[in-house]
């Protein structure tokens, strides 16, 4: 039981850090109704932004600014050279730029910073926790503890900023009807701007988190593809969803990992690990059948 | 300039409805078909066989399939590779456990399991649409993918899967040198695409092309949305299958799951989109630009390098691909949303009347 326990509280630590990198998503999908495909890209160029500028000299603090405007110069890049160009296009055009920005991300990143894996160090040591393993016996990471107080507190913070500021009014109108937001004289265009600045923002959190748990690599990218089913669990366009979808996600698949191989060894024979590489998909997917919009989507109607 | 179509009446429907009306498509056709049969074999060597013009059918035939159900039926797809690596291991399966069995048999087989699969990971698209459906499909890429590397039956207990490919042998004659592999290949797309072209302008490709435009109106004039999109589906993932087929077959020899990556549907996307949305030429124009931009890059960018005194090395080379590739596909998104099929188009219509356009 107490290993059930351990492998439920470390998936549930480990959904945390996916739901970092689903927020992201979640905050441009909301306020654009773009489907930012690159977000595990800008992850990867923000942890490799902070490692690359930190090898050449600045101390952590200086390098996470640094890196925190090159997210935010890009995103408003991005906003004005890509997306700006795409007004009225339909949403699945929108996307597969996003995919192509990946791919150019993922070129330009290890151009100027260098491709080889390298180690963050943020202050943070990745060892169980003496006191939980006394008493109960379980192995619970500080660092995952630690991640996801941070996951709390940013969730938090862009809760408040969405409910309470002024700019985060603006975003909720934007999000909810373009043209009425314009029409009431909105800027759309430094709206967009903005949440591609807190998306960029969101990555490099993310990405920090990420990079120093597991080493700024190439494989960082691939967090977008475990933030997908955190999504669809949780709905494109509810913040609470990406954190409550990455919970789910991050314990059934950990819990699947341990528990399904052994019966299907049994029943073919053979070697089953890597069940989490797809499971989450699955696990979303049948969701989806009983309900297409997410815990907590909106439902949308389709009108001819 | 090119060629005028005035003059050529129809006096019956017969005429009228056939594949290519025009007389001079037909005899370009004719000729590039010639050219593609008689001409090519003569002249390419053993490297463009191999390295060059395989790949391109064999990539041309995936796109195809993925123009199929997003370009035609708006479905899109992220896993094409794993329906191409479906159809690579069925046809294995086919010609090892079924005694005797024909190899285009069985490459018709791998496209029909593939086509079976197909509709398996289609079955969501009748509840959900757009970004939850490209989510969907990437379920069927990792799944398809660890099936086959986990369960030793498929690949015949080999190590981490990998296959190696019968030989070729039609009607007693061995297809072993590239060229007779690229006449096979050759032969076959030819049949599939002009089987697609027939296809698309049929009732089932209208209904496909209702359904893409808006799926809710097209149900309401009477088109049976759930037969519509998985039969898009089956129809696309056939094609991927026989693709994955020939890719293992003729193309690689032997293959591994692995080898179906995310990466290669993205490589298969990007075909369709800088090819052309919805265009069958645009499948092969897509193929070709995307399988010829590396090694033209690999070319030209050392020499640049030489040119500005630049220190290249082979990673940078790599990062600049990558980048050139999505910046292109943003760049075609933007500014030519119809693809490279589209620009052939405009250039028709504008050496119509080249050089007096008025």
């Amino acid at each position: 039981m107490e290993f059930f326990f351990e492998v439920l509280i470390g998936g549930l630590l480990s959904g945390v850090m996916y739901a970092l990198v689903a927020l992201g998503f979640v905050l441009i999908y909301k306020a654009s109704g773009v489907f930012n495909f690159a977000q595990g890209a800008m992850v990867y160029l923000a942890a490799l932004s902070v490692v690359g500028i930190m090898e050449w000299g600045a101390p952590l603090w200086l390098a996470v600014i640094l890196a925190f405007a090159i997210m935010t110069a890009f995103g408003i890049g991005t906003e004005k050279f890509v997306l700006r160009k795409l007004v009225n296009q339909p949403p699945i055009a929108l996307f597969m730029a996003t995919i192509g920005l990946t791919f150019f991300i993922e070129g330009l990143a290890p151009m100027i910073f260098g491709s080889d894996p390298r180690a963050l160090d943020i202050g943070i040591v990745d060892e169980p926790i003496p006191y939980i393993l006394d008493n109960w016996n379980m192995v619970i990471s500080k660092f995952d503890l630690i991640a996801a107080g941070v996951a709390a507190v940013l969730v938090t913070v862009l809760a408040l900023f969405f409910q309470y500021t002024r700019i985060g009014r603006a975003l909720r109108a934007v999000a909810d009807d373009h043209q009425a937001a314009l029409s009431i004289g909105i800027p759309l265009q430094h709206i967009w701007a903005i949440v591609w600045g807190v998306a960029g923002f969101v990555a490099l959190v993310a990405g920090m988190m990420w990079g120093a748990r597991n080493g700024v690599q190439f494989a960082l990218t691939f967090t977008a593809l475990k933030a997908l089913p955190v999504l669809i669990l949780g709905g494109f366009t509810s913040v609470p969803g990406a954190i409550v979808g990455g919970l789910i996600i991050g314990a059934s698949e950990k819990l699947a990992e341990i528990y399904i191989p052994p019966v299907m060894q049994d029943l073919f024979g053979g070697n089953f690990g890597g069940i989490e590489g797809w499971f989450p998909y699955v696990l979303a997917l049948l969701f989806l059948l009983v309900r297409p919009e997410g815990l907590f989507g909106e439902k949308h109607i389709d009108r001819v | 300039m090119l060629y005028r179509e005035a003059g050529q009446f129809k006096t019956t429907y017969a005429a009228d409805q056939q594949l290519f009306p025009i007389r001079q498509d037909r005899i370009g056709l004719i000729a590039l078909l010639a050219v593609a049969f008689l001409g090519v074999p003569m002249f390419a060597s053993e490297y463009w066989f191999s390295a060059i013009l395989i790949p391109f059918l064999i990539f041309s035939l995936a796109a195809l399939g993925l123009n199929i159900l997003t370009g035609y039926a708006g479905q899109l797809s992220l896993g094409t590779a794993a329906f191409m690596a479906v159809g690579a291991y069925a046809a294995y399966n086919f010609q090892l456990r079924v005694e005797g069995i024909p190899i285009l048999v069985s490459f018709i087989c791998a496209g029909l399991t593939a086509a079976g699969v197909g509709i398996l990971f289609g079955l969501p698209s009748l509840r959900i649409k757009g970004f939850y459906l490209a989510v969907a499909t990437l379920a069927a890429q990792f799944f398809i993918v660890w099936c086959l590397t986990k369960f030793p039956w498929l690949s015949n207990n080999s190590s981490s899967g990998v296959i190696s490919a019968h030989n070729i042998e039609i009607l007693g004659y061995a297809f072993n040198t590239p060229r007779d592999k690229y006449l096979l290949v050759l032969a076959i797309v030819v049949l599939l695409a002009l089987a697609a072209k027939n296809m698309v302008r049929s009732t089932t490709g209208r209904a496909w092309m209702a359904v893409r435009d808006m799926d809710v109106a097209a149900s309401v004039i009477g088109i049976r949305l759930m037969r519509t999109k998985l039969l898009a589906f089956a129809v696309s993932s056939f094609y991927c299958g026989v693709a994955g087929a020939l890719y293992a077959y003729c193309y690689l020899g032997s293959v591994e799951p692995d080898g179906f990556s995310l990466d290669m549907s993205f490589r298969i996307l990007f075909m369709v989109i800088i090819g052309g949305v919805g265009s069958i030429l645009g499948s092969f124009l897509g193929a070709a630009f995307i399988l010829l931009l590396p090694i033209f890059l690999d070319i030209l960018l050392p020499f640049f390098a030489g040119l500005f005194g630049l220190p290249f090395s082979s990673a940078t080379v790599s990062h600049i691909q990558i980048m050139v590739f999505g910046a292109l596909i943003m760049f075609f998104l933007i500014v030519e949303p119809h693809g490279l099929a589209r620009l052939w188009q405009i250039a028709k219509e504008k050496l119509r009347l080249w050089p007096f356009p008025h």
